[in-house]
């Protein structure tokens, strides 16, 4: 900073200087310092223009009615506990900014409206239909940006590579819901919910809104094609067959313990008992 | 002479005249081996082994004992393209790519598993019947080694395959043997030839588990079963059978049909569930690398109880002249086995010299005839029981719907509470279960019918005990021991017991261990009871001597039922009865 005092030209003079001796001076530390201002302003102009431009598309592809439909859902359905105006209360958390994606996720896999409070909200079946919930996903993203619904485009996992998915799942994904994605128990009688009946889009909306307990995996963590090679692994999951025989819910040495003790072994002394039975 | 006898002799006659086996046979395959069921639990054990054994063989023709990464390019897609050992690729092989290599894997896997269950359901069967008393002890201890060596064999064939489970199973193995102090990080370097998961580990405890281990176990299963030969079988009360005799049937043909039918059984029932259902599906959880681990990473069920007591132990932790002392993995992980282990191995010289009982014990106990030994038994189960529950602690808290924290604080309190209430129950049942026996040697068996008596008094028909069950229930008396009369500060003499404080805790322990025992009847008051109960009997004749019944049934109400079930009318009986009752 001294340097720079010393350095600086009366106010006069600067307009002049920095007009003309941009490249003389170019090695001055201010110059550095502003060039930082510049990327980061650039950045984040760009940032917030991207951002908010998919939400816009978003909101301009479904009409007011949608809008006016969901609300009239959500101050029925979900006003008790997230507020008349989303804004959230004791209850629950503020639903502006949450995104399409969040609402499709939380709404079309029955976890909310939620039926009763706990360490976690469990799936169920859902209370609204598609419609209801996309009317209701519009009206949260007209609120204020955020995630929207993935495009079929974004969730087609057809072209993705399983074997590459595999590794992200591992990496990622199965230290919380078990390498077969069979869900694992988390503290305090929180989980990670099984993906055997997951869809694509709730895998890509959970990944891009990191509902409950599950971190966020954004685009800059988990690019596009990532993700579809993990839904690529995951559905590979829940679809292959099992090739050693029954599969025993793939949960491991516990089901395999239980299974031997109970079956094997009772049926062995079952056996032990017919063959001591003395001929009468 | 049929042509077969014919061919028969002379094929014996050429053996036994150049290896003598003539004498040898003739008196082993008259061998008389006891009859029961509970007798082939072991049987499960060894035959099991076997197929481990064969199976083993197989799997040893495909498997590459390697650390060395490789590309997988193999049929199962899902995997391919992905760098891993070549042990991994190996397994993986042997499970798609090698015809019937899966089944094999499968059997290999299944068998071991209840090689290993087979052993503890024939220790418990030992245990409870007190057959590891004089002169059984050693082979109580061989035992011991072979479960030791059952979960060595185990845990070293888990690691091979190196997928995610195993490498997890492996990195807790080397953060226990790094938590023994002072040596243990040591030892983890010298075990795995440096950082881990390093590139040496595989090749290591491949040789460990298909030569070592085995030979130990085949080598003890051998001398385990010369003693039982050299012993002879225990067998269970009943008549006839006593301390000095065996009564059974000849090894041949009986039991040379029983137990290779069984063998055949046990093989096939394996292969069956083999063919049928799936045990560790290595390609669902992918190769190993150290950054990974799934949720629901469990051992096999033999070392579940080890893995729950490392989860359920408090986390506790000193450091000591800047090093760290990991008790809540060392106590769990070292100290715990090693006091069970050390426990079960010297239990029959601890209850042995807790009771003073010296004798020979051929004659099996019936379990309610050692409360205490039996209790001591379901104690130690339940406990083992829930450090089990506690290695499956995750997928028992997400199966049910549970907290784990509130799981583990439950098995915290359950480890010291539910055991000390097993026994009791456990204990004051065979007290229980020991008086029944009592009443009955006594009394004979309630026969459930009501007879009326001439002068109006109604009793119930007690029956005599027949030839077999009053044979098992008198063995109480040969089981019963009196505790251990407190000893002498000082002796007639006047000389001062030098050992008095050892032999005033041992007398204390055995009142403790036989004190509340049912003290059996008297061979004469036996005899006199059943005599008793004979006569009572007999007073229900004259209802049978004038028809041919099928049988008599009491109904609800208490009259007396007759001709096959048909309820007679109080009328009708009392017309049969001529008009008296």
């Amino acid at each position: 900073m001294t340097c720079l005092i010393n350095r600086s030209p009366a106010p006069m003079e600067r307009k002049g200087i920095l007009v003309k001796g941009l490249v003389a001076r170019r090695r001055n530390p201010v110059v550095a310092t502003l060039l930082l201002l510049a990327a980061l302003l650039g950045v984040g102009g760009v940032y917030a223009v991207a951002s908010s431009t998919a939400p816009a598309e978003a909101t301009a592809s479904n009409d007011q009615t949608a809008i006016d439909e969901g609300k009239r859902l959500y101050l029925e359905g979900c006003s008790s506990c997230h507020g008349l105006n989303a804004q959230g209360s004791s209850n629950g958390p503020t639903l502006i900014g949450v995104g399409a994606a969040s609402v499709h996720f939380q709404v079309a896999t029955g976890r909310m409206p939620m039926a009763a409070p706990g360490a976690q909200v469990a799936r169920k079946p859902p209370i609204y239909n598609e419609r209801e919930v996309a009317d209701m996903a519009a009206y949260i993203a007209s609120l204020a940006p955020g995630p929207a619904i993935p495009t079929a485009e974004q969730i087609d996992y057809t072209d993705a590579d399983v074997a590459e998915g595999g590794v992200l799942f591992r990496i990622n994904c199965a230290q919380c819901h078990q390498a077969a994605g069979g869900g694992g128990a988390l503290t305090a009688g929180k989980y990670a919910p099984s993906l055997m009946i997951a869809t694509p889009q709730e895998i890509y909306e959970a990944m891009l809104t990191g509902p409950q307990n599950m971190p966020v995996f954004g685009d800059g963590t988990l690019p596009v094609e990532d993700k579809q090679a993990i839904i690529a692994y995951v559905m590979d999951l829940q679809q292959a067959p099992s090739p050693g025989g029954i599969a025993l819910g793939r949960i491991g040495p516990v089901a395999e313990g239980l299974f031997l003790w109970v079956g094997v072994i009772g049926a062995f002394i079952g056996l032990a008992v017919w063959i001591g039975i003395r001929a009468r | 002479m049929s042509t077969t006898e014919q061919v028969g002799t002379s094929v014996a006659t050429y053996i036994d005249d150049r290896v003598g086996s003539n004498r040898f046979l003739g008196r082993s395959l008259k061998k008389v081996f006891p009859d029961h069921w509970s007798f082939m639990l072991g049987e499960i054990a060894l035959y099991s082994f076997i197929i481990v054994l064969l199976t083993g063989v197989f799997l040893t023709l495909f498997y590459k004992p390697s650390m060395v990464e490789v590309v997988y390019d193999g049929s199962y897609v899902p995997l391919r393209g992905i760098m891993m050992t070549e042990a991994y690729a190996s397994t993986l092989d042997i499970s798609f790519d090698v015809r019937g290599g899966l089944l094999i894997r499968q059997m290999h896997h299944w068998a071991a598993l209840l090689f290993i269950a087979a052993m503890a359901v024939h220790m418990f069967r030992v245990f409870f019947t007190g057959a590891f008393r004089k002169p059984r002890e050693f082979n109580w201890l061989i035992g011991i080694a072979l479960i030791t060596l059952g979960l060595a064999a185990g845990f070293t064939g888990y690691s091979l395959p190196d997928d995610l489970l195993s490498g997890t199973g492996l990195q807790i193995a080397r953060g226990i043997v790094q938590a023994i102090p002072i040596v243990g990080t040591w030892v983890a370097f010298l075990l795995f030839d440096g950082e881990f998961p390093g590139t040496e580990f595989i090749s290591r405890i491949y040789g460990i588990h298909i030569l070592l281990v085995p030979g130990l176990i085949l080598a003890l299963i051998t001398v385990h079963l010369m003693m039982v030969w050299a012993q002879k079988h225990t067998q269970f009360p009943g008549p006839g059978r006593t301390n000095d005799n065996v009564v059974g049937y000849p090894l041949m043909p009986i039991y040379m049909a029983k137990a290779g039918g069984f063998f055949f059984i046990v093989f096939g029932v394996t292969a069956l569930i083999s063919g049928l259902v799936t045990i560790n599906p290595i390609w669902i959880f992918g190769p190993y690398t150290p950054d990974q681990v799934s949720a629901g990473s469990q051992p096999d069920w033999y070392i579940g109880w080890l893995d729950g007591a490392l989860r359920i132990f408090p986390n506790i932790e000193t450091v000591l002249f800047g090093y760290t002392i990991s008790w809540n993995i060392f106590i769990p992980s070292v100290i715990v086995p090693g006091i069970v282990f050390t426990a079960a191995a010297l239990y029959p010289f601890i209850e042995s010299w807790v009771t003073g009982d010296k004798r020979d014990h051929n004659l099996l106990d019936r379990p309610r005839n050692a409360p205490t030994r039996t209790a001591i038994g379901v104690m130690a189960i339940t406990w083992y029981f829930l450090l089990f529950i506690g290695g499956g602690n995750d997928v028992i808290a997400l199966t049910f719907d549970l907290s784990i924290n509130w799981l583990i604080w439950f098995l915290r309190i359950a480890v010291f509470v539910l055991p000390p209430i097993a026994f009791v129950v456990t204990r004051r049942t065979c007290i229980a279960l020991q008086r029944k026996d009592r009443e009955k040697l006594l009394h004979g068996y309630e026969s459930g019918r009501i007879l009326r008596l001439p002068h109006g008094e109604f009793i119930e028909v007690h029956e005599p005990l027949n030839v077999k069950d009053r044979a098992v229930l008198e063995s109480a008396i040969e089981a019963y021991r009196a505790p251990l009369p407190a000893p002498e500060r000082v002796d007639a003499n006047g000389v001062a017991n030098k050992r008095y404080h050892l032999h005033n805790l041992r007398a204390k322990l055995s009142h403790w261990y036989y004190a509340d025992d049912i003290v059996p009847p008297t061979r004469a008051e036996i005899e006199a009871g059943q005599a008793h109960v004979s006569h009572e009997a007999a007073l229900e004749e004259p209802l049978h001597e004038h028809e041919e019944l099928d049988y008599v049934n009491v109904p609800f109400h208490g009259g007396i039922l007759h001709e096959k079930g048909a309820a007679m009318t109080n009328e009708e009986q009392l017309r049969e009865r001529g008009g008296h009752l």
